[in-house]
C-alpha cells in the first residue's frame, strides 16, 4: 500500500473516533470516554499528516508550524485548564471562534495560490462559502465572548434601520460572491471576507444575553460547515466528515436548546429586530424603577425558613458567581436536620449554559434525590411555603406565562410565583440576563435580601441555627 | 478534481450529515452544553488542513496567513477538548461523593 491509502486509512479510523465521541457526548455514562476518543482521534490524524509530503516539503515551513502548534497549545491548555466555570460559555465560543477563523483562513490561502491559474467556478464556490462562513462565525463568536465575559452590554443592541443595514451588508455580500466567481479576482475576495466579518457582527448584535448559548451553538454548527467547506477545497474526506458531522448535530442541538427554552430558533434570533422592545411589555407599563420592594433583615427569613414545612430553592447564575453552592447545601443541611422539607428546583437553562446549575451542586455534594428539574419541580411549588429564589431572575419571571410582549413570553419557567413567600437573594435590582423587569419582585409576598449569594446565605444559615 | 471526484466528496458529505442528526437525537438537556463545546473541538481538526496549507504556503504573505491558520487551528483543537474535559469531570465526581453525602436516606439511591 502506498503511503498515501494508509493516510486514508488513518484518517477514516479517525472519521469514526468522531462520530463515536459525538455518540458518547450525547448520553451522561459515556459522554467522558466520547471525548477522550475524538481527542485520541484528533491526534492520531494530526500526528499522521506530517508523513504528508506537502506537509514536510518545505523546512521554513515546517518549522513555523511546529511554532504555531507550541504556542497554541500553550496557551490553549492552561486557559481551558483555569477557566472558572462560569466563564466556560464564552471559553467555548472563543474556541469555537478561532476555528472558524482558521477555517476561513484556509480557503483564502488555497485560493491565493490557486488564483493565478484561473480555477473552476465550482472551486472557487467553496471557497467563497469556506470564507463566508468563517469569519462570520469568527466575528460573531467574537461578540458572543463579549456579551458573556460584560465586556459590553448583554442586552439586544438595537438601532433605527437595522434591518436595511443588514439587508444591505447581505445583498453586497451576495454580489460581491457572484463577482468572485466569474472573475476570481483576489481584491473581491478580500473585501468579501470584510464585509462577512461585519456581518457576523451585525447578527448577533441583536441577540440578547441570555440568548447566547442557543447562538454559541449556532455558530459552532457554521465553523462545521466552513471546516466542510475547506475540507472540499482542499480534498480531504476526514474533513468533510468532521465539519459535517459538527455542522449537521450543531443545527440540531441548537434545536433542541431553544425548544428547552420554550422558544423557536427564528424566534431567539430575530426577534428584537425591528421591533424596540419594551421592558415589561403587558398591561402594567414600565417605569419600574421607582416602584416600592420589600427588602428584609436575614434574621427574619432565617426564622421563617426554620419554620417552614417545604422550601424550594430556586437557585441561578447568582449562586455560580457567588460561588455560592457549598453554602446552599449548608444551609439546606441546617434545615433538613430541623425537619424542613427542601428541594431545589433546577430550570434547564438556569445559569449561562444547560447543566450548570447540576454541575455546580454536584460540586457541593447536594444529594441527587434533592435536586428536581423544572417538571417535576413545578406540581410541587403551590405546597411550598418559601420559595428561595439564590440569584436566578428570568427563569422565575412570571412575565414568560403572563406578558405576550416580553421578550421571554413563551419561555416555561419555575413557578416561584405560586409559593406562599418568595425570598430572592439579588446583588441589586438589576435585571437578569434578558434585560427584562421582573414583576415578581413587586409582589407583596416577595422579600428580598440584597448582598453577595454567598454572604446572605451564610447570614441565612447562621439565623436558622440561632432560632 | 474531476466531476466524479466532487460527486464523491458530496456523497460523503450527504451521509456525514445524516449521520451527524442522527447519532446526537437523544441527548438529555444536561449534557447540552458539553456537547456543543465536545463538538466544538471536533471540528478543531482544521488543524490538518491548516497543516497542509502552511506546508504549501509560498511567500511571506501565505506564509503568515498559514501560520495564523495553524496557530488558531490548534488553540480550538487542544482548547476544545481539554475544556469539555473539565466540564465533565465535574459530572464524574457525582456518584463517588453522593455516598459521603450523609444528609438524609439519599444515600441508597442507585445512579439514574
Amino acid at each position: 500500500m502506498t503511503l498515501g491509502t494508509w493516510t486514508d486509512l488513518i484518517y477514516l479510523l479517525a472519521a469514526t473516533g468522531f462520530i463515536l465521541a459525538l455518540k458518547g457526548l450525547s448520553n451522561p455514562k459515556g459522554a467522558r470516554v466520547g471525548n477522550l476518543v475524538g481527542a485520541a482521534a484528533a491526534t492520531v490524524a494530526i500526528a499522521f499528516t506530517f508523513t504528508n509530503h506537502a506537509v514536510r516539503a518545505h523546512t521554513l515551513n515546517l518549522v513555523l508550524m511546529l511554532v504555531a502548534m507550541v504556542i497554541g497549545a500553550a496557551i490553549a491548555v492552561p486557559a481551558a485548564r483555569l477557566v472558572k466555570m462560569t466563564a466556560m460559555p464564552q471559553m467555548v465560543a472563543i474556541f469555537n471562534g478561532v476555528g472558524g477563523g482558521a477555517a476561513a483562513l484556509v480557503s483564502i490561502v488555497v485560493f491565493l495560490i490557486e488564483a493565478p491559474g484561473s480555477p473552476a467556478v465550482y472551486r472557487i464556490a467553496e471557497v467563497l462559502f469556506g470564507v463566508l462562513v468563517g469569519c462570520v462565525s469568527f466575528s460573531g463568536s467574537a461578540i458572543a465572548f463579549a456579551k458573556l465575559q460584560e465586556l459590553m452590554t448583554g442586552r439586544p443592541i438595537t438601532y433605527p434601520g437595522q434591518q436595511a443595514i443588514n439587508a444591505l451588508v447581505g445583498l453586497a455580500i451576495l454580489g460581491l460572491a457572484v463577482a468572485t466567481l466569474v472573475t476570481g479576482n483576489t481584491a473581491l475576495l478580500v473585501v468579501l471576507a470584510v464585509l462577512s466579518l461585519v456581518l457576523g457582527v451585525i447578527f448577533v448584535l441583536p441577540i440578547g444575553g441570555a440568548d447566547v448559548p442557543v447562538l454559541i451553538s449556532l455558530l459552532n454548527s457554521f465553523t462545521g460547515l466552513a471546516v466542510a467547506a475547506s475540507g472540499f477545497t482542499l480534498n480531504s474526506n476526514l474533513l468533510i466528515i468532521a465539519g459535517t458531522l459538527v455542522g449537521a448535530s450543531g443545527i440540531l442541538l441548537t434545536r433542541m436548546m431553544s425548544q428547552a427554552m420554550g422558544r423557536s430558533l427564528p424566534n431567539i434570533l430575530f426577534s428584537a429586530f425591528g421591533s424596540v422592545v419594551t421592558a415589561a411589555g403587558g398591561a402594567d407599563g414600565t417605569g419600574a424603577d421607582a416602584r416600592p420592594v420589600r427588602s428584609g433583615a436575614p434574621e427574619d427569613i432565617g426564622v421563617l425558613l426554620a419554620y417552614a414545612r417545604k422550601v424550594v430553592i430556586v437557585p441561578g447564575y447568582g449562586l455560580a458567581v457567588a460561588q455560592a453552592q457549598h453554602t446552599a447545601r449548608e444551609l439546606a443541611d441546617a434545615l433538613g436536620e430541623r425537619g424542613v422539607e427542601v428541594f431545589y428546583a433546577i430550570h434547564p437553562v438556569a445559569g449561562r449554559m444547560p447543566g450548570h446549575m447540576n454541575v455546580l451542586l454536584a460540586e457541593a455534594n447536594v444529594p441527587y434525590d434533592q435536586l428536581k428539574e423544572m417538571d417535576e419541580a413545578n406540581p410541587e411549588m403551590s405546597t411550598a411555603d418559601v420559595a428561595l429564589v439564590v440569584g436566578a431572575n428570568d427563569t422565575v419571571n412570571p412575565a414568560a406565562k403572563n406578558s405576550p410582549g416580553s421578550p421571554i413570553y413563551g419561555m416555561p419557567i419555575v413557578n416561584a410565583d405560586q409559593a406562599e413567600h418568595v425570598i430572592f437573594l439579588k446583588r441589586s435590582m438589576r435585571p437578569g440576563f434578558a434585560g427584562i423587569d421582573n414583576e415578581l419582585l413587586y409582589d407583596p409576598k416577595t422579600t428580598l435580601l440584597f448582598g453577595d449569594a454567598k454572604d446572605t446565605l451564610t447570614k441565612l444559615v447562621a439565623a436558622v441555627n440561632a432560632s | 478534481m474531476s466531476v466524479t471526484g466532487i460527486v464523491e466528496f458530496l456523497t460523503i458529505f450527504v451521509l456525514a450529515a445524516f449521520v451527524g442528526n442522527e447519532v446526537i437525537s437523544k441527548v438529555p438537556s444536561i449534557l447540552h452544553t458539553p456537547l456543543m463545546s465536545g463538538s466544538n473541538a471536533v471540528h478543531g481538526i482544521i488543524l490538518v488542513g491548516t497543516m497542509i496549507v502552511l506546508g504549501t504556503a509560498q511567500g511571506t504573505g501565505q506564509l503568515i496567513l498559514g501560520f495564523l491558520a495553524v496557530l488558531l487551528a490548534t488553540l480550538n483543537v487542544v482548547g476544545g477538548f481539554v475544556v469539555t474535559d473539565r466540564m465533565l469531570e465535574m459530572f464524574k465526581a457525582k456518584p463517588a461523593d453522593r455516598a459521603k453525602a450523609h444528609t438524609d436516606g439519599s444515600t441508597t439511591g442507585g445512579g439514574k
